[in-house]
């Protein structure tokens, strides 16, 4: 049985018994984001970090594993794993985004805003101007401080359960003590230490191998279905906590579970790729603006991180191809004003807290 | 109230005396005292010590000090939020904004010129944070101006970033900013900035009897009189100087304008002819105290006084939140 209403497609099968809401435009734009995301791949892949020029059938080839070695060695060892990088870090931002917009109802409630990056941003310091954990590497440092922030803000945040509000704010506390920590490191640091440190913090894709992107690509095998699989119990929770509990969602459980599921996505996005700023919150947004729906849908957003992250590194290695400018820097100056208009926009619609 | 005043005095002398005599050579009291006093009658070594370094050291840790308690009320009262803070909201980052783009930017150096910058700078972070954090239904809620003014932190924070990697010079100055430090300066810097804070100091006394009748909400303020543009250009213009000049000398350093009035306010009550006084007096023991605590923890290096300020001063933040139903003030 199928029932097409405005814009939304109803269908129930008898065999297999399966029923369901299609949403078109939630589908348009999920198709949109993932060719956008496809192409955005094949033109980094393509265009590359270099003076080395390839041909689209070359390319091709040696995608397929056929060609010349020099050509193999670009795409598979160079190429291929730093765009793979920016895409699996790229949809873990967005993804952690979108629950953190989410459960805290708040659209500028992103794991940058609270604490989440600023707590791998202070392990790393940690790691590397102390020499603390020198032997675990910068990706699992950013990791550990990242879930030890998102813990932290949590426990702090907990009184007779959680709220929104208390969260977000609880998070901005965590993320001053972190960045005084972070900025404490860097005036002590030598100066190769700080550059190293500031390399990090802003979020940067150089040198990036295929050893980068088995984390995050676990981290979303994992995390991805089970955030799809609590988006169910999350949609309740938007009706407020009394209601929810009502209709029989165990509250603070599901809160906590999705809160961990962003924490830990934010986290493996971090340590892949360092911060990259203003993903988290601008793709969830463009996401639900573009699909006009009440909440972030997350894997659109997902999607629309991937976007967000291959372009601003394409902007920054071609663009940009003089300077030092990492992708990082990009999507903060290209953020920036996403960012006050995002704000400007909460607060006048009365969703900003 | 008498009591607060006479004891945060005493306890402020207190301190002074042990930020002059507690450091990488300890020097005992009574030198202190005589050095002081008579600086031929002790050794020159001493003398320079305690009245060249230590001595400028202080009084850039009072002056700043109560330049920050007194932005802080100021700003609570302006906003009726109780987690104003000129760090907080975003005032500090664009000081300090301000200076590392006239520093790295435009390759100016000296403190007089650097301070105009940081003025702009606060003055254009505060406006475009207020005006972020109040519009829409609700006007400017806690939770709201917190997130604005760690949005526009974040997002200067990211533009400072980029500035700093793309020139080593200014990644040195940035990273001396961003620290938040009270030393390295001499008595000319207290000469340039002194006038500053001075001005903003009494920009922001005279705003105290306006502040009370602006707690009474925007309506009964205008009814008694007041002009609340002009009391809120007023205010503004008090914390863009204090914020300014301080942010200038030490870099930015949170939560003292937040902490301090809290504290202060459950002596005082709500009144701002003694709450202002007050905080600038109480300020400058809690900034020194951090400073002192920073230079014993870690024998024989220091801790810059901007982290001690932060890590006393963010749990009180926590517990702020958490406690309170953040009802306006």
């Amino acid at each position: 049985m199928l029932e097409l209403s405005r814009g939304r497609l109803l269908f129930r099968l008898t065999r297999p018994p399966v029923s369901g809401v299609l949403r078109l435009r939630l589908a348009a734009v999920w198709l949109g984001a993932a060719l956008a995301a496809l192409l955005a791949l094949c033109l980094t892949v393509a265009l590359g970090s270099g003076d080395y020029a390839l041909s689209p059938r070359g390319l091709l080839n040696a995608l397929l594993g056929e060609g010349e070695r020099a050509d193999l060695f670009v795409v598979w060892e160079l190429r291929l794993p730093r765009a793979t990088v920016a895409l699996l870090a790229g949809a873990a931002f967005g993804l952690s985004g979108a629950i953190f917009q989410a459960v805290t109802r708040n659209p500028l409630a992103s794991p940058d805003l609270l604490g989440i990056t600023q707590g791998a941003g202070a392990a790393v310091a940690a790691g590397v101007v102390l020499g603390t954990g020198a032997g675990l590497g910068l990706q699992t440092l950013g990791l550990a401080g990242a879930l030890a922030s998102g813990l932290a803000i949590y426990l702090l945040a907990w009184k007779r359960g959680t709220t929104g509000y208390r969260i977000v704010l609880v998070g901005i506390g965590v993320s001053w003590m972190c960045v005084s920590l972070t900025s404490y490191l860097l005036s002590r640091a030598e100066i190769h230490q700080a550059q190293r440190v500031l390399g990090w913090l802003v979020g940067n894709l150089n040198d990036r191998g295929w050893a980068h992107a088995g984390p995050p690509a676990l981290a979303l095998a994992v995390l991805l279905p089970a955030v799809l699989l609590l988006g169910r119990l999350q949609r309740t929770l938007r009706l407020g906590d009394e209601v929810a509990g009502g209709l029989g969602t165990p509250v603070q459980r599901t809160r906590l579970a999705l809160l961990l599921c962003g924490a830990a996505l934010a986290a493996f996005a971090t340590a892949a790729a360092g911060p990259v700023l203003f993903v988290a919150l601008a793709a969830p947004q463009i996401a639900q603006r573009l699909a006009r729906a009440g909440t972030p849908p997350v894997t659109a957003a997902a999607l629309t991180g991937s976007v967000i992250v291959l372009v601003g590194d394409l902007i920054s290695q071609r663009l940009l191809a003089d300077s030092v400018l990492p992708v990082g820097v990009v999507t903060g100056v290209l953020g920036a004003p996403f960012l006050l208009w995002q704000l400007a926009r909460a607060n006048r619609t009365g969703t900003g807290g | 109230m008498k009591r607060l005043i006479v004891g945060s005095a005493a306890v402020l002398a207190v301190l002074c005396l042990l930020s002059l005599a507690i450091g990488s050579r300890a020097i005992p009291l009574e030198q202190v005292v005589r050095a002081l006093a008579d600086p031929a009658g002790v050794d020159p070594e001493t003398a320079a010590i305690v009245g060249g370094t230590r001595l400028v050291r202080t009084l850039v840790a009072v002056l700043t000090g109560a330049a920050l308690g007194l932005a802080g009320a100021v700003m609570q009262g302006l906003t009726r939020n109780p987690l104003a803070d000129p760090g907080l909201l975003g005032v500090s980052a664009g000081a300090a904004f301000g200076i590392v783009v006239a520093a790295g930017v435009l390759g100016v150096s000296g403190l007089l010129p650097s301070i105009w910058f940081a003025f702009g700078g606060a003055a254009v972070a505060a406006v475009v944070v207020y005006l972020l954090g109040s519009r829409g239904r609700g006007g400017a809620s806690p939770v709201k101006l917190a997130v604005a003014g760690i949005a526009v932190t974040y997002l200067l924070d990211s533009l400072t970033g980029g500035i700093a990697l793309t020139d080593p010079e200014a990644l040195d100055r940035y990273r001396y900013w961003s620290a938040g430090s009270l030393t390295g300066h001499d008595a000319g810097t207290l000469l340039v900035v002194a006038p500053f804070l001075a001005a903003g100091a009494l920009l922001a006394l005279s705003t105290a009897p306006a502040l009370n009748s602006l707690s009474l909400g925007d309506d009964v303020a205008a009814a008694l009189g007041r002009r609340l543009a002009l009391v809120r250009l007023r205010g503004a213009l008090a914390v863009t100087l204090l914020t300014g000049a301080a942010v200038a000398v030490t870099g930015p350093i949170v939560f003292v304008g937040l902490v301090v009035p809290h504290l202060v306010r459950t002596v005082t009550g709500p009144d701002h002819r003694w709450l202002l006084p007050s905080s600038a007096l109480v300020a400058p023991c809690l900034l020194l105290a951090a400073d002192i605590l920073g230079r014993v923890v870690v024998r024989p290096t220091e801790l810059d006084v901007s982290l001690v300020a932060a890590f006393l001063g963010a749990p009180f933040f926590i517990a702020l939140v958490r406690r309170r139903r953040l009802a306006e003030l």
